[in-house]
């Protein structure tokens, strides 16, 4: 008999009783009869009555990945060849019926301990915030404020265009757009707003126009105060200036005096580590080079109201815990904040009143926690919406 | 009206040192990279005059007395005129990334261009000086008066370069049109001609030039020992507060939608 030359094979599969989930891996290993993993040979696999063709891999191991809604019997068959006996192996796998009950409990603990922790969290951060005292006056003034842009579908820059168009009354009713639209609120010295919003909501507009970058088209905006606004790092850097040059030139531009900055330069100096770097022109620099140089300028004043787009942080990580530390060094008491951010866990540790905007619209202003939660429960429900409208092919 | 002026002062005071840093930046940029560097203020009306005097001196040589004076008077004058109005008007267009970015008062930037302008201007004055010893010039006591020409003249560049400034911003064509414009005033402002080879019947239209005014006036008082002529002065002064009170108005008026249009 020509069997008798053949090797005997074994087939391995795990015989799972129970699974807590739905979806599980089997895997099968044949062997020959030394223990040897036979390679490229074809297995079926049989799933509640359903055949699967696999082919075994370099181990001998074959993989499925299957889906039971009940207790399946899964029999695996090899069939054989002329060097090779055939065999089979039969096993077993059910689900195990999930305790509604246990898991209720279990979400109820968790959740409980989740709304401790948070509550804790609140506590704290409402502690931190007592350190701070608000005063009555009132620092940031904004009143009824617009902003609208020109959306012309064609720029009219040219003087022909301009008179041609003019006369043949071309000139269309521009279309405008409205980044901000009729926002009022007030906030104290001493006060830390967080503004929040999704993308376009007006956060950025609203900052330029509380810096002076800015004027409103309609409104009024009235800031009592020092300004440093921490939006733009560098901005106006002569690239054929040293770096000496440019701490002066860019503390010019930030409206800072001549001999505030030469009393403060050593300090600017030794803050933006760049040490003899600081001699030769900023053409040279590296990009984190210029961002520490930038940070280090801007960051000179005790300002009396700091407007933050995100909180800054520049340079490599060391070099970012010392910016985020000075950054909170300049959040010290008294100082009014103003900060923009997409992360709403650092407005709540950071402010105490937020303002909520969405298309140019003040949705909400008031308490940082009321204002943050009716965010992320909106920012959630429109995630949901939108995820619901996508079409998975 | 008092608490604008008083807001705009204080607000010039906290900035003056941004004018300094500005002065400093458009020196260093204009002769950036050259060997000679800020020598050139020098060299460049030297080396004009020189060529001017070579070719013109034949023709009008010998109706103007001392012409390498008089060219050079009429010259550095001019180019005062025309560098610190045509710098004026782009200075907010070149530096839009910076007035995107940061509340600056923005009239920093044209004043700025206009006070460098002005410092090559006091270089080159240099070039007069030294001609002036070389051509055995004599320095008259008149001298002096000078200033009221040339501080009539600031005034008249701050004042156009403003209007042209914000004209610019919204419309680039100014840019070339003011271009032209300087091409033919240079020929219609007697520079390296002298007033005199004009018809009768045009003079007037060259009397209403207000750079034939700060030229004629200076020439007055470096190279004929008197005091400027009253009429001119006069005339020159009511074009250069006229164009500084339309320059200011329109500068403010507008000035918010420099941001928008940059």
């Amino acid at each position: 008999m020509a069997d008798n030359n053949k090797l005997k094979t074994y087939l391995f599969g795990h015989d799972v009783r129970k699974l807590k989930n739905e979806k599980a891996i089997y895997n099968v290993i044949l062997v020959d009869e030394n223990g040897n993993p036979l390679k490229d040979e074809d297995i079926i696999l049989n799933v509640d009555t359903v055949d699967y063709k696999r082919k075994t891999k370099a181990d001998g191991f074959s993989t499925l990945n299957i889906n039971l809604s009940f207790p399946s019997d899964i029999v695996v068959k090899y069939e054989g060849n002329d060097r090779y006996l055939p065999s089979s192996t039969e096993n077993t796998i059910s689900i195990d019926e999930p305790d509604v009950k246990e898991i209720e409990r279990k979400k109820r603990i968790k959740a409980e301990q989740e709304a401790k922790i948070e509550a804790d969290k609140r506590k704290k951060r409402e502690e931190h915030r007592k350190k701070f005292p608000v005063s009555d006056e009132v620092a940031i003034n904004v009143d009824h404020v617009s902003m609208e842009f020109d959306l012309a579908k064609e720029k009219v820059d040219n003087i022909k265009e301009y008179v041609i168009k003019k006369i043949k009354r071309e000139i269309k009713p521009k279309t405008k757009f409205r980044a901000l639209d009729d926002v009022t609120f007030k906030i104290n010295k001493g006060e830390r707003l967080g503004v929040v919003g999704f993308n376009g909501a007006g956060k950025s507009t609203l900052l330029k126009i509380l810096s002076g970058v800015m004027k409103p088209t309609r409104g009024n905006v009235s800031v009592d105060g020092k300004v440093a606004p921490l939006l733009e790092l560098g901005a106006g850097f002569d690239y054929n200036f040293t770096g000496q040059e440019n701490i002066f030139l860019n503390g010019a531009i930030l409206g800072y005096r001549k001999e505030f900055l030469e009393e403060k330069y050593d300090e600017i100096v030794e803050f933006s580590e760049l040490g003899e770097f600081i001699e030769i022109p900023v053409k040279n620099y590296s990009s984190g080079m210029k961002a520490k140089l930038g940070f280090s300028v801007a960051t000179i004043v005790q300002p009396e109201i700091l407007i933050l787009d995100e909180v800054l942080s520049v340079g490599d990580i060391k070099f970012q815990e010392k910016s985020r530390k000075k950054i909170e060094s300049l959040m010290s008491e008294g100082v009014t904040v103003i900060l923009v951010s997409h992360n709403t866990n650092t407005i709540r540790s950071i402010c105490n009143k937020a303002v909520w905007l969405d298309h140019g619209k003040l949705v909400e202003f008031g308490d940082v926690e009321d204002v943050c939660d009716h965010y992320v429960a909106s920012a959630k429900n429109a995630s949901k919406a939108q995820l619901k409208n996508l079409k998975l092919n | 009206m008092f608490g604008q002026i008083h807001g705009f002062l204080n607000n010039f005071y906290k900035y003056r040192f941004l004018l300094l840093e500005l002065i400093k930046k458009d020196i260093k940029a204009k002769y950036k990279d050259s060997v000679l560097g800020l020598l050139w203020s020098f060299f460049n009306p030297l080396l004009q005059m020189i060529v001017l005097t070579i070719v013109f001196s034949t023709f009008f040589g010998h109706r103007i007395p001392n012409y390498p004076v008089y060219l050079l008077t009429g010259r550095l004058v001019f180019d005062f005129f025309a560098n610190g109005t045509r710098g004026s008007m782009s200075s907010i267009r070149s530096n839009a990334s910076i007035i995107k970015k940061i509340y600056v008062p923005k009239y920093m930037f044209s004043l700025g261009v206009v006070a460098s302008e002005f410092v090559n201007f006091l270089i080159s004055l240099v070039v007069l000086v030294m001609v002036m010893i070389a051509t055995r010039a004599p320095f008259y006591i008149s001298l002096v008066y000078t200033i009221i020409p040339i501080f009539l003249l600031i005034i008249l560049i701050i004042g156009v370069g403003l209007i042209l400034t914000t004209l610019t911003t919204f419309f680039t064509d100014i840019l070339y049109l003011w271009g032209v414009m300087i091409t033919m005033l240079t020929y219609l402002t007697p520079i390296f001609y002298p007033i005199s080879i004009i018809p009768d019947k045009y003079i007037f239209f060259f009397k209403l030039n207000p750079i034939f005014a700060v030229v004629y006036t200076c020439r007055q008082c470096i190279m004929y020992n008197s005091f400027p002529n009253i009429h001119y002065i006069l005339y020159l002064a009511a074009w250069a507060f006229a164009s500084l009170i339309i320059g200011v108005y329109i500068f403010y008026k507008y000035q918010d939608q420099f941001i928008l249009n940059v």
